[in-house]
């Protein structure tokens, strides 16, 4: 069975492997037009489209396949691209210029082998079944998280990075986890023994048991868990399931049966235009050598995809000349960063290195054998010196007079090098290989913000570790440009957001028409600044937003205090806190459903959410709701909307803590606070963390000994994971921590902007956000306790407030001339629930005749 | 202004004024909204305005979202234009005349209204 391409002026080009790499080749080729030239088939041996390797332990946190893939199904879908999932390439024949697949011959003019690798298992005897796991592909996760299922410890073979990032995955199912080095030290080829010491420390201190210079000699049934791993000298671990994360192999047994050349430690030889031993070939990403290497990181295999796609549509690429390793990582919420020469292996380097075992940090800068030059680094527990330290190594810029300035603590962290300082050819992503130069050139052909050039160039899309120097050097360039950032919230007001906070607090101002008359321009005020000063306004006085000095200045959700709807009706939402909800509270929310014919469902956020109010009907629907014990759930305003819950404890057999009681505790607490933007909570009783605290603003998961608080997540549009900002709180020290960050996120943060865009946007970034909240270094966190303690105080259901009120009611109207809703809303059934009619639907009533 | 003063004078000779609500039933700096022989009017009240126009009525269907949503937009100056943001898009449109000004294909009806006393009329041709 023969397949064959019926277009006979293009050529055929075929690509195996649908990994990281693999994937980055169709987009350039498809970016250069390649699509005029070619057919391209592309083969993968897995069933999934390719997806992201660096973020793999994220799976176990939440994300999906879906989540986790590099792009939407629709670029395989482009005309000339064919994508073959599931279908590994069985043989090549060179002569004919086919591969064999299982689904037959497919011809090529041009072949890239982007296979990959595999991961390395040493031959250990008793390895097999759940003893002998590996962590590399989707498929690998579902095999781990099912032995986890009924295991209590886990074992990852292998400190290197990969080892890490897989124990990390072991901790967050759940499992004690400990990692075996065969090495003295873990992370062997990036870290020195300092190094390694002060990673181990660090690791340790997270839970994570480190075992090193031990070789596996044999597996056995164990006594306490399920295997026993016998060591040297009659020592052993007992585990329940074993990783193994022992390194890489090139995935070259294809290219070595079709003839094709390999290089002295495997992988398919290549020469610096990418092609292999046979013209019509090239090999890509991990499955391919340079020079007798194998470059393991996404970087390199990126640059050959780009350089091989070039080359296919007959332009001149750069040529592969190897690559940096240098890497920067957070692995289990560790800093390490390893830059260049980082063991000081070239003749006549020395060293500074400064130890500080208290925080078990540790830094060390190699320079060359004159001292002019940085030539390697090492980090860990503190990456803020990375990027500095990075640019010097690269770019061959002169150092200090005493180089050790650039890794002794200074008051404020690494001295940044200013971006002034970065010649264009400076890399500022190393995933996309974006330099200062193309930055440069992406502004002056026009890019004016920085969504737009990260969407032009693709800087900080990769692994995203460059954000913050893409940051410094956009703004840097732009203000060289001579272009004045005008940061006016808009016409009416020549101050940002926190400006005008600030002014509304510092003199007490409370109504719009004062901060206007005092700090403004005109006497009307627009649809930007009426909602932001109406969110200040009611985050420093948490005054009813329905008093009439208020009303004009709330935005569509606020202004009826219910969710406008296409069709302009409303959905109503009672506050369910933590999810936690009564029978007789079902029935209640049940009944007015029923009476006002009202479309219902479930929230994301754990609540009822009814549909299909008018205006006029807002006002007896609450008071129902209300007299049933029920108040406002806030899921119009720029406010805190709901604390999602587990059962905790309380139910659940994993559960360590009450999470549900948590969860009502600061829902209670922090209900109605008014923000820059929704705020969303979740508490998870246990690591398995079922509430998904880790895609909210705030995240708080139970440990045995007390509370882990992550903070400025968020899911929609754009989702974020939420970092770790604390660890093992009691009760007390949560809330107080909670109370800080919200109000210094509502005083410093810009209009519309959440917290997880607001904490990227901090100078300093998470570390200075934990030393403004946990160690005070503002002298500020009295000052903001006080402040929420301000609003809660002032708390009070919006909707009661309005219902006992006449004059406000007044407004809750659909016509001020007559009684009854708007005749132009129709509905239809559909499930059994009254939907609105669809623009498809009305065209099919047929009119009625005005007599 | 004696020919301004000509062209009112025979407006009002040909408008029927008709009255819809009293003064009570507006809202400051916002909307509301009347029926008005089968049509949605939108009602803004600008008290503040004490040197121009302090009452505007435009029609309450949005074009851009088919919904009559218009009465409850968050009214604003823009370039000095008084203009009404839609609630559901967010695009503006002008009060004196109901010209979109980010779509100025799209437009709303506008009607003459006024203030006699406490009762608000609106003028019929």
């Amino acid at each position: 069975m023969n397949s064959t391409d019926t277009s006979t002026d293009q050529q055929r080009l075929i690509i195996i492997g649908n990994g990281m790499v693999g994937h980055h080749c169709v987009e350039q080729l498809i970016d250069r037009g390649a699509l005029a030239q070619y057919r391209v088939h592309v083969f993968s041996e897995e069933p999934l489209r390719a997806y992201d390797r660096v973020h793999l332990s994220e799976y176990f946190t939440g994300r999906d396949a879906e989540s986790l893939a590099l792009s939407g199904a629709e670029l395989y879908q482009t005309p000339g691209v064919t994508l073959h999932l599931g279908v590994p390439v069985l043989e090549i024949d060179r002569e004919r210029r086919e591969v064999i697949t299982a689904e037959g011959s497919f011809p090529y003019d041009q072949l890239v082998l982007a296979s990959g690798s595999y991961p390395f298992v040493p031959p250990i005897e008793g390895a097999e079944g759940d003893s002998r796991l590996v962590y590399r592909t989707l498929a690998d996760l579902d095999t781990i998280q099912a032995a986890a299922k009924s295991a209590r410890r886990g074992v990852v073979v292998g400190g290197g990075l990969l080892g890490l990032e897989a124990a990390n995955a072991l901790k967050s199912l759940g499992l004690e986890a400990h990692v075996v080095e065969f090495a003295p030290r873990l992370m062997p080829v990036q870290l020195d023994d300092h190094g390694g010491l002060a990673l181990k420390a660090q690791i340790e201190a997270l839970g994570v048991s480190v075992h090193l210079s031990r070789g596996t000699q044999s597996i056995t049934p164990g006594s306490e868990y399920r295997y026993r791993m016998n060591f040297a000298g009659d020592e052993f671990l007992e585990t329940d399931l074993i990783v193994f994360s022992a390194g890489i192999r090139p995935q070259d047994a294809i290219a070595k049966q079709c003839g094709l050349e390999l290089g002295p430690r495997g992988g398919v030889a290549i020469d610096s235009q990418c092609r292999t031993s046979d013209p019509a070939i090239y090999a890509i990403g991990e499955c391919a050598a340079w020079n007798g290497g194998i470059f393991g990181l996404v970087a390199p295999g990126y640059q050959m995809a780009r350089s091989v796609a070039t080359q296919l549509c007959g332009e001149d690429s750069e040529p592969f000349m190897g690559a940096d390793m240098s890497t920067k990582l957070k692995l289990l919420g560790v800093d390490v960063g390893s830059i260049g020469d980082a063991h000081g292996a070239t003749a006549g380097s020395r060293s500074y290195r400064f130890i500080d075992e208290a925080n078990a940090s540790y830094r060390r800068l190699v320079v060359s054998a004159d001292g002019k030059q940085a030539i390697g680094a090492v980090l860990v527990g503190d990456n803020s010196y990375y990027d500095t330290l990075l640019q010097y190594v690269q770019n061959g810029i002169k150092l200090p007079a005493d180089p050790s300035c650039l890794i002794l603590p200074q008051g404020e962290g690494a001295p940044a090098l200013g971006a002034d300082a970065l010649p264009d050819t400076a890399t500022i992503c190393s995933c996309h290989n974006v330099s200062k130069g193309a930055i440069c050139s992406a502004i002056d052909a026009g890019c004016g913000d920085l969504a737009g050039l990260k969407a032009c160039t693709k800087a900080a899309t990769g692994c995203g570790g460059c954000s913050a120097l893409l940051k410094q050097v956009f703004e840097h360039e732009l203000t060289a440009r001579g272009v004045v950032v005008d940061k006016s919230l808009c016409e009416h007001f020549a101050y940002t957001r926190q400006e005008l906070y600030g002014i509304v607090r510092v003199e007490g101002i409370e109504s719009f028409e004062a901060l206007l008359a005092k700090h403004g321009r005109g006497h009307v005020g627009c649809d930007i600044c009426k909602p932001a000063v109406g969110s200040i306004l009611a985050s420093c006085w948490n005054r009813s937003i329905t008093d009439p000095a208020l009303v004009p200045l709330q935005d569509t959700n606020d202004t009826f205090m219910a969710n406008m709807q296409k069709n302009g009706t409303y959905s109503v939402v009672p506050r369910i806190p933590g999810g936690e909800i009564t029978p007789d509270g079902l029935l209640a929310i049940g009944a007015v459903a029923k009476k006002y014919d009202l479309y219902t469902k479930i929230t994301g956020g754990q609540r009822i959410d009814l549909f299909g109010a008018q205006l006029h009907e807002l006002p007896d629907i609450w008071a129902e709701l209300i007299a049933a014990g029920f108040e406002t759930g806030h899921a119009y305003g720029k406010s805190l909307r709901t604390v999602k819950s587990c059962v905790g404890s309380t139910w659940c057999r994993y559960g360590v803590q009450d999470s549900v009681a948590m969860a009502l505790l600061l829902e209670d607490r922090y209900k109605g606070l008014r923000s820059p933007h929704k705020i969303k909570f979740a508490v998870s009783g246990c690591t398995r963390e079922c509430a998904e605290a880790q895609s909210k603003d705030v995240g708080v998961i139970a440990t045995e000994n007390g509370w882990n608080l992550y903070v400025a997540g968020n899911g929609g549009m754009r989702p974020r994971h939420a970092e770790l900002f604390a660890t093992d709180l009691d009760d007390a020290t949560l809330i107080r921590y909670i109370d800080r960050f919200l109000m210094f996120y509502v005083r410093t943060a810009d209009r519309l902007q959440r917290t997880s865009v607001w904490r990227e946007s901090l100078e300093g970034g998470l570390d200075y956000l934990k030393e403004v909240i946990i160690d005070d270094s503002l002298n500020l966190a009295a000052e903001l306790e006080a402040q929420m303690q301000l609003v809660i105080d002032r708390y009070e259901c919006e909707w009661a407030n309005a219902l006992k009120d006449p004059e406000k009611l007044k407004r809750f109207r659909t016509f001020v001339n007559q009684q009854g809703g708007d005749p132009d809303i129709q509905f239809v059934e559909e499930r059994g629930q009254r939907r609105p009619i669809s623009a498809a639907e009305l065209q099919l009533i047929p009119a009625e005749e005005v007599v | 202004m004696g020919q301004s003063s000509a062209t009112a004078t025979v407006e009002q000779t040909r408008v029927q004024w008709r009255a819809l609500c009293s003064r009570a039933d507006l809202v400051a700096n916002s909307g509301v909204v009347a029926w008005v022989d089968g049509a949605q009017v939108a009602l803004f009240y600008l008290p503040g305005e004490a040197s121009g126009k302090q009452l505007y009525a435009v029609d309450n269907r949005d074009p851009k979202s088919g919904a009559n949503v218009i009465g409850r937009g968050i009214v604003g100056s823009l370039g000095g234009d008084l203009v009404i943001a839609a609630p559901l898009y967010k695009q503006h449109y002008r009060l004196e005349d109901g010209t979109c000004l980010e779509y100025p294909e799209q437009q709303l009806r506008t009607w003459p209204v006024r203030l006699q006393d406490d009762t608000v009329e609106i003028g019929l041709a």
